[in-house]
């Protein structure tokens, strides 16, 4: 068992008026290996759960293990605990400080104090991870487009090498394309690495195709935790989140419907697109 | 982390003293600020002292709250009480070893430390309760006289609103650039003085540049919606007196007739016996 989350509640501004209870008694465990998605309307409070993973937020009570240990003991090295949980913030690109691509990269196993050797090759393979055009290295972050600036930031953390990676909605703001991109990287990084992954995103069409394990959030809460299927086959539940389940559930759904004999539970376009061929014996 | 300043901040809810007119509270304050420093006698500052208190509890912000915020300046309070508690001579109360203290000097520290903390509390009561916008506003309207003088007024008005608006979104930023360069394994803690300042580069670059990126955005939304600074310009909502703020003009006159009554009660007297 990699990370446990064990009964944990964060209040912002506790004592003011203004109080938001942000967390309240989360319970997970999170084994090596699972690529997890984390879905949630915009406030449930995905942001605050994944910045406990690493200790940059201290529960207000409650407590979290990472292999065995309590993070909150004392003398617990948090610095240590952040090289192995990598966090990716949303809109990441912001962070960006250096005066080239690559000395920006460096700076985060820079910090684990490795030899000059050793961090430069850790840039270099994170860059090339994920898939950053190796002429651009050595020009100013600033002047990279949306995209590619946000992948440098992805490589930021990937650089470091943590066991975890943890990526705050790495597709706002980005177009369609740079979306896919993105999240066509993150998945071969999955399959190459054997990370574990967290993926947080408030849209079911980014996370049905590529996770092994779903959390819902609502109001501070998790209120599912499954595998995609099962937790599409509560439409109605998530809808009353704002939330949807993906495009294809919907068509299969109305199909379904119509008469037509579908697998109502294929989660991903191509298993959608098997059953409705199927339908039509057309296999 | 950094949000647990409070000195200067709003807080928001609802009561007698937020919806008061600006105006009237950017008087008030100064009136009172004034007032506390001419009382020569224990009747003025419990005048004074018990203005303020109604005031505390007129205005809903929890008494607590406020002097989380006074921590920061507990160190020049305890500065001015220790210099005039050992440093005024008169007649001598205790002494021991070099040190004497004086019924004067007990005296002074004490209206001193007073002094200063219903200076500050006064003075946070205003800002706990007017939005940085309400007392831009307040302010612009109050000094509009000094267009006369070809003072900029709206001008000087709108930077100050822009600025106290931007505070607190760079100290959430600030917060946020740390969290994610902390997640990269920097270290603002530790190391000596050189260490330190260098490590905070990569917090500063940041900030710089997203302060100026939101500048440039802000600029660019108000020439869109056609701002040409404040002549011939209107306000949504308009600054109008209503009867709570005649009332409360009232209690402060009454208030200042009182505490000069009372404050100077000896002057007073010195003044009718003469006669
Ligand atoms: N720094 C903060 N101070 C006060 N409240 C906050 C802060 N950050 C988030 N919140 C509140 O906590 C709740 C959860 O926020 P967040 O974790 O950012 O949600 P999400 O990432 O799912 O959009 C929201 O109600 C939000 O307003
Ligand atoms: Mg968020």
């Amino acid at each position: 068992m990699a990370i446990i989350v064990d009964h944990v509640n964060y209040i912002y501004g506790q004592d003011t008026e203004q109080a938001v209870h942000a967390l309240q008694d989360i319970n997970l465990q999170i084994p090596d290996g699972q690529f997890i998605g984390i879905i949630g309307h915009t406030g449930s409070g995905k942001s605050t759960l994944v910045q406990h993973l690493n200790g940059l937020l201290k529960a207000t009570s409650g407590s979290i293990y990472y292999n065995g240990q309590d993070i909150y003991d004392e003398g617990y090295n948090l610095k240590d605990l952040r090289s192995h949980v990598g966090l990716v913030f949303q809109y990441p690109e912001h962070q960006l400080f250096e005066v080239d691509v690559f000395s920006d990269v460096c700076f985060g196993p820079k910090n684990l104090g490795l030899s000059k050797k050793e961090v430069e090759l850790r840039a270099f393979d994170a860059l090339r991870q994920v898939g950053f055009p190796e002429e651009l290295f050595y020009t100013s972050p600033f002047d990279l487009s949306g995209g590619q600036k946000r992948r440098v930031a992805i490589a930021g953390v990937l650089a470091m090498k943590p066991d975890v990676l943890i990526l705050d909605e790495p597709t706002a703001g980005l177009d369609p394309k740079g979306r896919e991109d993105i999240l066509d990287m993150v998945k071969r990084l999955q399959q190459e690495s054997g990370m574990t992954i967290l993926l947080v995103s408030h849209s079911m069409d980014d996370v049905a195709e590529y996770v092994d394990r779903i959390l819902v959030m609502d109001h501070g809460r998790v209120v599912f935790d499954d595998v995609p299927r099962q937790v599409f086959s509560h439409v109605e539940e998530l809808e009353e989140m704002h939330l949807a389940a993906p495009q294809v559930t919907y068509i299969l759904r109305d199909l379904k419907k119509a008469g037509i004999e579908v697998d109502e539970n294929a989660t991903t376009v191509d298993e959608a697109a098997s059953t409705i061929l199927q339908a039509f014996g057309k296999k | 982390m950094i949000r647990d300043i409070t000195i200067g901040q709003y807080y928001q809810t609802d009561s007698v003293l937020h919806r008061l007119d600006p105006r009237v509270k950017l008087l008030g304050t100064l009136v009172y600020l004034v007032s506390l420093f001419c009382f020569h006698n224990p009747a003025g500052y419990a005048v004074a002292l018990l203005f303020l208190i109604l005031c505390i509890r007129l205005s809903h912000v929890p008494f607590g709250y406020m002097i989380k915020g006074m921590k920061s300046i507990m160190f020049i309070l305890m500065i001015t009480i220790l210099f005039n508690l050992f440093l005024t001579s008169g007649t001598v109360l205790v002494s021991f070893w070099k040190i004497t203290i004086t019924v004067e000097g007990l005296k002074l520290a004490i209206t001193m430390a007073l002094r200063l903390c219903m200076l500050i509390i006064g003075a946070s009561l205003m800002t706990l309760t007017t939005t940085p916008n309400h007392l831009t506003d307040g302010l612009e309207k109050g000094l509009r006289f000094l267009k006369v003088i070809k003072m900029p007024v709206h001008e000087i008005a709108m930077m100050m609103a822009i600025a106290l608006r931007f505070i607190p979104i760079l100290l959430e930023e600030t917060d946020k650039i740390m969290k994610a360069q902390l997640a990269r394994g920097a270290d603002f803690e530790s190391g000596g003085l050189v260490r330190r300042a260098r490590a905070m580069v990569p917090l500063l670059v940041p900030l710089f540049v997203s302060a100026f990126r939101r500048a440039n955005d802000l600029a660019m939304a108000m020439e869109a919606r056609c701002y040409r600074g404040g002549d011939g310009r209107t306000k949504m909502k308009p600054l109008i007196y209503a009867g709570r703020d005649y009332a409360a003009y009232i209690i402060l006159l009454a208030y200042l007739v009182i505490s000069i009554f009372l404050g100077r009660w000896s002057v007073m007297t010195e003044l009718l016996t003469s006669l």
